[in-house]
């Protein structure tokens, strides 16, 4: 996984609550066996005109000109705003690797769905969750600003606006450790697998109907 | 101290803690179809890592398999990759057991778990799939997990976890006639919306979800998801106990009394405090019929579609206002003048022996009416379609018009060929009615088993207590 420290992105604006996973990336995509190359189909319904299949050329398709990400101006943006509870729906982990390969490193909600919050943790994407009153405030400035970027610190834990205001936000001690330092998570558990077989036994002995 | 079922549930499977609270939790059933695996096995690999408990595992294949003509394989090559990559990983890797394409106990993976015995009280549950939490109707702490997570359960049995807040979900009452599970599952849904349940674990209890069977428990355990909980559970009493009874991997003698002495334990104590707590009458909740993009977007048989004008939050509004379009449908018009071009009754929320019984008792001696396009019957697991077939439920199921189909995920989320086309409006005793979700541009509507039957014969949502 990537280092998370700091970022100065473009931000793009998604005004709605509850996008779903399925939205963010649809089914047809998920029979890939593969990790990478999800990027061309996220939002892949609301952002072509027609019907994307898998293994197809999306650079060719005709694109949904009222789609926000379609718009020019928020070409390579990296920071993806929103409202609440993003990412709801399916676990697929497809939705962050195709946010990802789309571009965003962070984004911020009102709130997330909790699977999907998770799941942008393995994936080195930082999702903030700020008061409705910030995001309202951040949407009037994104559409007010072309061009308008954030600074996302995460050491600081702060969403700097361009005015310099900083938004403060929460993440888990862990979490941003493992963030900051691109920690593998299976490398970190496996430090405990002395522990981790100890429970086991234990388990077995006590409880050896889990273990038929 | 008092403590929750989610307390004890946690208690017993803690096995490190960080000092942030975030905690190691062991996972005692890894369940695995072919969607969110393969990605996790080729990480394993790539890492040279070995699975940890190859017996935690229990694998199938699901959300790929077509519901037809078996006997010609799976025609989509990208669908028969993937299901073909599962094949070869679990023949790698291993399995307390695996159930492939066109085995007899084949099925919905969160159907195969239960009827073999594969899930039992007290057990962590996870699976790359959000509707893990179906689990949890046998107290157990049962929960979706990505990919990631599911290569991080391969390799050291265990989940990094912080514990979640409680909430307390009472239904206390008798539900009525033709109000079944389902309908308690939309109406907790309609009352704290989809993100209601964000960072909560949510017992169901009280009367009327105890006087649920196991089958109806799994119906609204399933869809805590769709309230935005990742799990929701129910307290283990007889009937868990009954269910699992000779079950396949259920234990037997001398083990079987002993594991019955500790679920007995499952439950949370008298006087345990929850941090949020929501009580709903039974007797309040009628047959319920989704008319939006989210689950949240539902009102009861009786009702209207809502007018978004009278809706004053305006972000909420446009979302009313954009679901409407979508679902080609007007403010104020009568749920019951709604007409339907499909009828799909299966998937992980509905497709178990009880609710094809709930749906062949209204079909009986009835056809579907003539404007229904394809009204598809998916039963859950191969078991399942087995017993009703005993039962004679296909019978009446083809008589009444329905295709009786082969089992799987099918046209809950369509990766398979059971679909909508644009524009069809679908009865769908599924659980999400996301844009697209069965179809590109199809329009869902999330009912009960009944009351899809119900809409078959008449053609357009209808109240099935008035057919009872």
């Amino acid at each position: 996984m990537e280092k998370f420290t700091r970022l100065d992105g473009l931000v793009a604006p998604l005004d709605r609550n509850n996008v779903d996973t399925d939205a963010i990336i649809p089914k047809q995509f998920l029979k890939s066996i593969k990790r990478s190359g999800f990027g061309p189909n996220a939002f892949d319904e609301w952002r072509y005109m027609d019907i994307g299949q898998p293994g197809e050329d999306s650079s060719l398709r005709p694109k949904n000109p009222n789609f926000v990400l379609n718009q020019p101006r928020y070409q390579g943006a990296q920071v993806l705003l929103t409202r609440a509870n993003f990412g709801c729906g399916s676990s697929r982990e497809h939705a962050p690797w195709a946010l990802l390969d789309f571009g965003f490193k962070a984004i911020i909600a009102e709130s997330f769905a909790d699977i999907f919050f998770n799941n942008c943790y393995k994936n080195g994407i930082v999702p903030i969750v700020l008061p409705a009153a910030e995001v309202e405030a951040l949407f009037r400035q994104v559409e007010a600003t072309p061009g308008y970027k954030l600074v996302v610190d995460l050491q600081a834990q702060a969403v700097i606006r361009p005015d310099g205001y900083g938004v403060p936000f929460q993440i888990d001690a862990f979490r941003k450790e493992c963030l900051i330092n691109g920690w593998d998570d299976i490398g970190l558990t496996l430090r405990h697998a002395e522990k981790i077989r100890e429970f086991e036994e234990m388990r077995r002995i006590n409880q050896p109907w889990l273990f038929s | 101290m008092s403590k929750t079922l989610y307390d004890k549930l946690w208690e017993n499977h803690v096995v490190h803690q960080e000092a942030d609270g975030t905690a190691l939790l062991y996972i005692d059933r890894h369940l695995v179809h072919e969607v969110t695996s393969p990605q996790a096995f080729e990480g394993l690999k790539l890492a040279a890592r070995k699975p940890w408990r190859i017996s935690s595992i229990v694998a199938t294949a699901d959300h790929n398999t077509p519901t037809d003509h078996w006997e010609e394989g799976i025609k989509d090559p990208v669908s028969r990759q993937q299901v073909e990559t599962l094949d070869a990983n679990i023949r790698e890797v291993g399995a307390l057991a695996y159930f492939p394409f066109k085995d007899p106990k084949q099925g919905i993976v969160h159907v195969v778990g239960p009827e073999n015995g594969a899930t039992l009280p007290g057990m962590t549950v996870v699976c790359g799939d959000s509707h893990t939490s179906t689990h949890g109707a046998f107290a157990c702490l049962a929960h979706g997990i990505g990919t990631s997570e599911v290569e991080h359960v391969l390799a050291t049995q265990c989940l990094l976890q912080k514990k979640s807040k409680t909430m307390l979900i009472a239904v206390d009452g008798k539900l009525g006639k033709g109000v079944t599970a389902k309908d308690v599952a939309l109406a907790i849904i309609g009352t704290i919306g989809t993100a209601g349940g964000n960072g909560y674990a949510i017992e169901f209890g009280g009367s009327a979800i105890r006087g649920l069977s196991m089958e109806g428990r799994m119906t609204l355990c399933n869809m805590a998801i769709e309230g935005g909980a990742r799990m929701g559970f129910v307290a283990v009493d007889d009937k868990t106990i009954d269910y699992l009874k000779g079950r396949p991997f259920s234990p037997k003698g001398e083990i079987w009394e002993k594991a019955v002495a500790y679920w007995r334990t499952l439950h949370s104590d008298a006087g345990a405090e929850f941090d949020h707590v929501i009580t709903l009458k039974a007797e309040d909740i009628r047959p319920q019929v989704t008319w939006g993009t989210s689950p949240e977007m539902v009102v009861a048989i009786d009702a209207v579609v809502p007018d978004p004008a009278k809706q004053p939050d305006p972000v909420k509004r446009e979302g009313m206002e954009r679901a409407l379009q979508y679902m080609g449908l007007n403010p104020n018009t009568p749920i019951k003048q709604i007409s339907v071009d499909k009828v799909f009754i299966g998937s992980c929320t509905n497709s178990r022996i009880e609710d094809l019984r709930e749906a062949a008792s209204i079909l009986n001696g009835r056809h579907i009416a003539a404007n229904i396009k394809l009204a598809l019957a998916v039963p859950g697991s191969g078991l399942v379609k087995r017993q009703a077939e005993a039962e004679g439920l296909d019978k009446v199921f083809v008589a009444a018009g329905f295709e009786w189909r082969e089992p799987g995920c099918s046209m809950c989320l369509a990766m398979n060929a059971d679909r909508l086309e644009p524009g069809e409006r679908c009865a769908s005793t599924s659980n999400r009615n996301f844009e697209g979700r069965q179809g590109p541009g199809g329009r869902t509507h999330l009912l009960s088993p009944a009351m899809a039957a119900a809409a078959a014969i008449a053609g357009h949502f209808a109240d099935v207590r008035e057919i009872l």
